[in-house]
């Protein structure tokens, strides 16, 4: 913990979109909280009465198992009450919008919405449309800011620090909402990134936004300090920007031959879920290097903090201006 | 209340909770975030000079269990509880700097019994300034003093302040 971040901050945002608009000093303090949320998982009773009274709802409209989960688990910890939206049973499918859904659902008396949803930008359309906070589970291909502190935490908490580290990140990162929350946060605590994968699925643009981009995998993988190697989604599989899943393997997957080609304490991060065989082996996903269920358990106390902070920050002026 | 007399408060709070501590079980110092951290910490080689081990020390964040919590809004900044050892069946001694309207010593009390169900739970404050909100009260007590609402008390400890000393102000 940086006590120094802690003394400065102040946090006063109702929501949280993306981590472009956040500073560093806003990143550090949420990672900082994150710490002292920890413990409150290792106690016999694991619960803490900060958002007692309070109403969650998850929106979720599209897939999710871990997200969802441990958005739910979060807000338990936090003794909120938590009511779940789904989708598929709702008058969404009757033609209802997300906006008008939203408005009646906050007439019940929510206090912190946690949108999911394919259309990028959906949960800041929510912001102008709805007065309770507003929390992005990951919208589109644009923004997952709650991955992106999770996989920062994991980063700092491994590695003690993520200033000047190299860290790559591969996979399909056209369509990745985590690789941009990733780049994002970690350009603003000094890391370098690498964004690797086919040309197809890494364009040259993502220069424009700070990453270096190259097809290379080998080539720069003696110098990385964290591989995070993202998902393969089975449906682009079949697309044509795709290789054949045996080129991709072969150029960008990571099993323990390119393992030994890597720094002795490289971290392996995968957001999950992870399809053993095809972007990660199975032995490496399992193995010492691997961070991918700590990531799940931080995850955790990363939500737990974003609610609360968010939550703090409701009832506070500065946070009305800012919204 | 200079440095010096606050040496010697502490020298006499230790020497108390050793002889009120029951002589078989364990003894347990926890402080409250943030101005009880100090004077427990340093109650810790007092108690061991008046004759009692103390196994078990740590740190009680109250930010989450506070009464308060939906209109100090983003003051409130969580630092995290450190208690490493299991409370259950301690002798529980909560610290803190300044005894004012028992709130805070009610969030705490919540807090520990979240952690596990201490043998006994202790009260020592250095200064107890009156005006209580709460049936709360302190077994150790280093000074008493009459205040009005307006009055501040500042105990000050080197670790945050760089120097020693209670202010009335």
């Amino acid at each position: 913990m940086t006590p120094d971040t802690l003394e400065r901050a102040v946090w006063t945002r109702k929501h949280l979109i993306t981590l472009n608009e956040l500073t560093r000093e806003e990143i550090l303090f949420i990672l900082d909280t994150a710490e002292s949320f920890k413990e409150v998982s290792t106690r016999s009773v694991k619960k803490v009465p900060a958002l007692r009274g309070r109403v969650v709802v998850t929106m979720f409209f599209e897939d999710s198992t871990r997200t969802r989960l441990s958005f739910e688990l979060a807000a338990q910890r936090l003794s909120a009450d938590v009511i779940d939206f789904a989708e598929k049973m709702s008058s969404t499918q009757k033609g209802e919008s997300l906006i008008d859904t939203a408005r009646n659902i906050e007439a019940m008396g929510v206090d912190i919405m946690i949108l999911r949803h394919p259309a990028s930008g959906a949960p800041l359309d929510l912001t102008r449309a709805v007065n309770c906070c507003v929390v992005n589970a990951g919208d589109g291909q644009h923004a997952h800011p709650t991955q992106g502190l999770l996989d920062l935490f994991t980063i700092r908490e491994r590695k003690g620090r993520i200033d000047g580290l190299n860290v790559a990140i591969v996979g399909d990162i056209a369509h990745s909402r985590v690789a941009r929350s990733d780049l994002v946060g970690l350009l603003k605590l000094g890391a370098k990134v690498w964004f690797v994968g086919p040309p197809t699925l890494v364009p040259r643009s993502f220069e424009q936004l700070g990453a270096r981009v190259t097809h290379d995998f080998d080539a720069i993988l003696p110098e990385m300090d964290v591989v995070n190697m993202l998902r393969i989604q089975k449906e682009r599989i079949t697309s044509n920007v795709f290789p054949s899943v045996r080129e991709y393997v072969k150029l960008f997957g990571l099993d323990r031959q390119r393992l030994t080609r890597c720094k002795p304490d490289v971290l392996i991060m995968h957001p999950g879920p992870v399809n053993r065989g095809i972007e990660l082996a199975a032995d490496v996903a399992d193995g010492p290097q691997s961070s991918i269920l700590r990531q799940v358990t931080n995850g955790l106390a990363v939500r737990m903090a974003v609610l609360f902070l968010c939550q703090q920050a409701a009832g506070h002026p500065a946070a009305a201006a800012r919204a | 209340m200079t440095a010096q007399q606050l040496e010697q408060a502490l020298d006499k709070m230790a020497r108390e909770i050793v002889a009120a501590a029951p002589p078989n079980g364990e003894l347990a110092i926890v402080g409250i975030r943030r101005r009880g951290e100090s004077p427990a910490r340093r109650l810790l080689p007092r108690i061991a000079a008046a004759g009692r081990r103390v196994a078990n020390y740590g740190v009680l964040d109250i930010t989450l269990y506070r009464d308060d919590l939906s209109t100090i809004g983003p003051n409130a900044v969580t630092r995290g509880t450190e208690i490493e050892f299991d409370v259950t069946d301690t002798w529980l001694v909560l610290v803190d700097d300044v005894l004012y309207t028992g709130r805070s010593v009610r969030a705490a009390l919540d807090a520990l019994v979240d952690l596990g169900r201490p043998r006994a739970i202790k009260l020592a404050v250095l200064v107890d300034r009156g005006w209580r909100e709460l049936p709360i009260q302190p077994d150790f007590v280093s000074l008493s003093v009459k205040t009005t609402a307006e009055n501040i008390v500042k105990v000050k400890v080197s670790e945050i302040d760089g120097v020693d000393g209670v202010d009335l102000l």
